[in-house]
């Protein structure tokens, strides 16, 4: 089998698995506060425009004496499909099933992604040494890209939450993506030039985007409240560990097994 | 990492025909990779924003 080959059987594979167990734990980690937030979100929408307020569903009206919490938790769910707009009445998912199985598809992808990222790594590491990258090196690759994609981006720009205004879409695009890159160059200089000057420029690679500074609005209005927003930074950065762990250890261990036959 | 590995490697850092192969496969995929994660992730289309809105929040990828 072609190294090609063998790395994206690696990939799509592992990245299926991940991707669909990551579906799961975002469910009860992160999809739960989005919802939550969107409802803020709406509520500061339909207050800026003083459009006239939703109207109830008739069960909501019937059921509302006997099981009030049952009639607010319904309409919790029920408002999403209909006043979440984003991009000036662009296609989107309808809540529920259609909403959850394209976030499905959408994890899938992403750690398919990743995975062929890190099976890449993977090749060439194993393509130098002559030995196979071991589950136990490939989670330690996980959690650098955990580091790399989580944590160090995360620090200047936080997870964020729908409803909470932030700096212009693209500027914070570039920095992060230079966050990622300074971060794994100075990931990359540490691990693998160990000398001192090599040290030292990593560590200075791994600090230059935080003294630069990720942008960020001069004041923020949001009706989300801060504990929800702390909620959902540690609910992200936990499901981003568990998923780099696992796509790490997941994706070398498939990786050997295809690339065994592959010429070295 | 054994004696027999060390050598192996010092051996093979000049680096052989079959290895370039190997190197730009391997670079080929991680493009590939790059391109499936910049697509969901970052991609200003509408439609794929709002099909990855969920996920673009829960990786904490800049959304909005």
């Amino acid at each position: 089998m072609s190294t090609f080959r063998a790395i994206v059987f690696a990939s799509v594979i592992s990245g299926f698995v991940v991707g669909l167990i990551v579906t799961v734990v975002q469910q009860f980690g992160t999809v739960p506060l989005i919802l939550k937030a969107e409802v803020f979100e709406k509520a500061a929408q339909t207050h800026q425009h003083d459009a006239p307020v939703a109207a109830q569903p008739a069960a909501g009206h019937d059921h509302a004496d006997h099981d009030p919490a049952a009639a607010h938790d319904h309409g919790d769910h029920d408002h999403g499909a209909a006043d979440h707009d984003h991009g000036a009445g662009a296609w989107e998912p309808r809540d529920g099933l259609e909403r959850n199985a394209y976030t499905a598809a959408a994890n899938v992808l992403t750690a398919i992604g990743f995975a062929l990222l890190l099976a890449g790594f993977f090749a060439v590491r194993s393509g130098a040494t002559g030995a196979g990258v071991s589950w136990h090196e490939g989670l330690l690759w996980g959690l650098a890209g955990f580091a790399v994609f989580t944590l160090a981006p995360g620090l200047g720009l936080p997870p964020e939450l729908p409803g909470v205004p932030a700096a212009p879409l693209l500027s914070r695009q570039i920095w992060w993506l230079a966050a990622v890159l300074a971060t794994s160059g100075g990931l990359a200089l540490i691990a693998f030039r160990r000398t001192v000057p090599a040290a030292i420029s990593g560590v200075i690679l791994l600090t230059l985007p935080h003294l630069i500074g990720a942008p960020e609005l001069a004041n923020i209005e949001t009706n989300v409240p801060s504990s929800l927003t702390h909620q959902f930074v540690t609910a992200v950065t936990v499901t981003s560990l568990v998923f780099w762990t696992l796509l790490g250890g997941l994706t070398s261990a498939v990786f050997a097994r295809f690339d065994r036959g592959a010429t070295l | 990492m054994s004696q027999s590995q060390l050598a192996n490697a010092q051996i093979t850092l000049p680096v052989a025909a079959g290895q370039v192969g190997r190197l730009s496969q391997a670079v080929m995929a991680m493009v590939l990779g790059i391109f499936v994660v910049g697509m969901v992730g970052f991609s200003h289309i509408d439609v794929v924003h709002n099909a990855a809105h969920d996920v673009r929040h829960s990786n904490a990828f800049p959304c909005h």
